[in-house]
């Protein structure tokens, strides 16, 4: 059977489909997040040179992940909106960019957190630590942006081009461990293997998987309203049944 | 006792307050923004339709 794809990419048909997902996505993440949780502090071994201070990387990783992984979203989506129009596409990049800088925060405040029994120091201006705080500013950049302006048709295409053009950083953020002699170790897990112990493995996984599905979740909720918001002039919004109650 | 002594001396509370329950904190005070924020669009959506239909 064809699923038709395009049909989701109206606000029209992706509102009811986006709320029969919430509830799945948000509870996925909540065991996972036990679970991953539970793996990370009962299961996993102290680490032999960090101690228990490692088992920050459990939230710290994913966050990072994520902000870098959410902001090339973003961005596709902007670039979808400013492209083909396309009312749902822009929707989608506002609603994704609070949930992004919550993670870039999340990753900067908990890379602080380590940085200091291990390093000594809370924050250095090293290549990664710098470029993840400008990711930040990008994301708050592109919130701001949006709200500043009123007409929202307008705003969607000046703040998708910041996030089109702030995309370029995100390569940065990844490669720069690479690219300049930093204080932040490089890549544990690659594509070619990882010398990470399992159980340890395991739980940065789950909890990886548990901020995925909880950012799916919340971004859907948002879109909702933003939905709701942008469409409230139409008919079929005036129809729904929780706008009836 | 300074903060670099106390987090060496327990380790798992300076992680588990510092960054796990930051970072919850971070997720429940979203959830809570998103909920209202969802509240406060569908009550403007039924009071311009209601005002429509009156008017």
């Amino acid at each position: 059977m064809a699923i038709n794809w395009f049909k989701y990419s109206a606000p029209t048909t992706f509102y009811p489909l986006a709320g029969k997902l919430i509830p799945w996505f948000a509870a996925s993440s909540a065991i996972l997040f036990a679970a991953g949780l539970y793996l990370g502090f009962v299961v996993a071994p102290s680490d032999a040179t960090q101690g228990e201070f490692y088992r920050i990387i459990y939230i710290h990783v994913p966050s990072s992940i994520l902000s870098m992984f959410l902001y090339l979203v973003m961005a596709g989506y902007a670039a979808l909106g400013l492209i083909f129009n396309t009312r749902l596409s822009s929707m989608m990049a506002s609603a994704v960019a609070p949930t992004g800088a919550l993670f870039a925060f999340i990753a900067l405040w908990t890379g602080a957190l380590w940085g200091k029994p291990m390093w000594g120091a809370w924050w250095v201006w090293d290549a990664r630590l710098t470029s993840e705080l400008i990711l930040l500013f990008l994301y708050l950049g592109f919130i701001a942006l949006h709200a500043s302006i009123d007409d929202p048709r307008r705003a969607d295409r000046a703040a998708a081009l910041l996030a089109i053009v702030g995309s370029v950083n995100v390569p940065i953020i990844y490669f720069s461990v690479k690219w300049w002699n930093t204080l932040h170790q490089g890549s544990t897990i690659k594509f070619t293997g990882t010398s990470m112990q399992v159980t340890m493995q395991q739980s940065m996984f789950t909890m990886l998987a548990a901020c995925w599905l909880y950012a799916i979740a919340i971004i859907l909720m948002r879109v909702r309203s933003i939905i709701l918001e942008r469409e409230r002039n139409t008919k079929w919004i005036t129809e729904l049944a929780e706008v009836k109650k | 006792m300074s903060l670099d002594i106390w987090m060496r001396e327990n380790p798992l509370t300076y992680v588990w307050v510092g960054s796990y329950a930051v970072a919850l904190l971070v997720f429940a005070i979203e959830v809570a923004m998103v909920v209202h924020k969802r509240k406060i669009t569908l009550q403007q959506v039924r009071l311009l339709i209601e005002a429509e239909e009156s008017a």
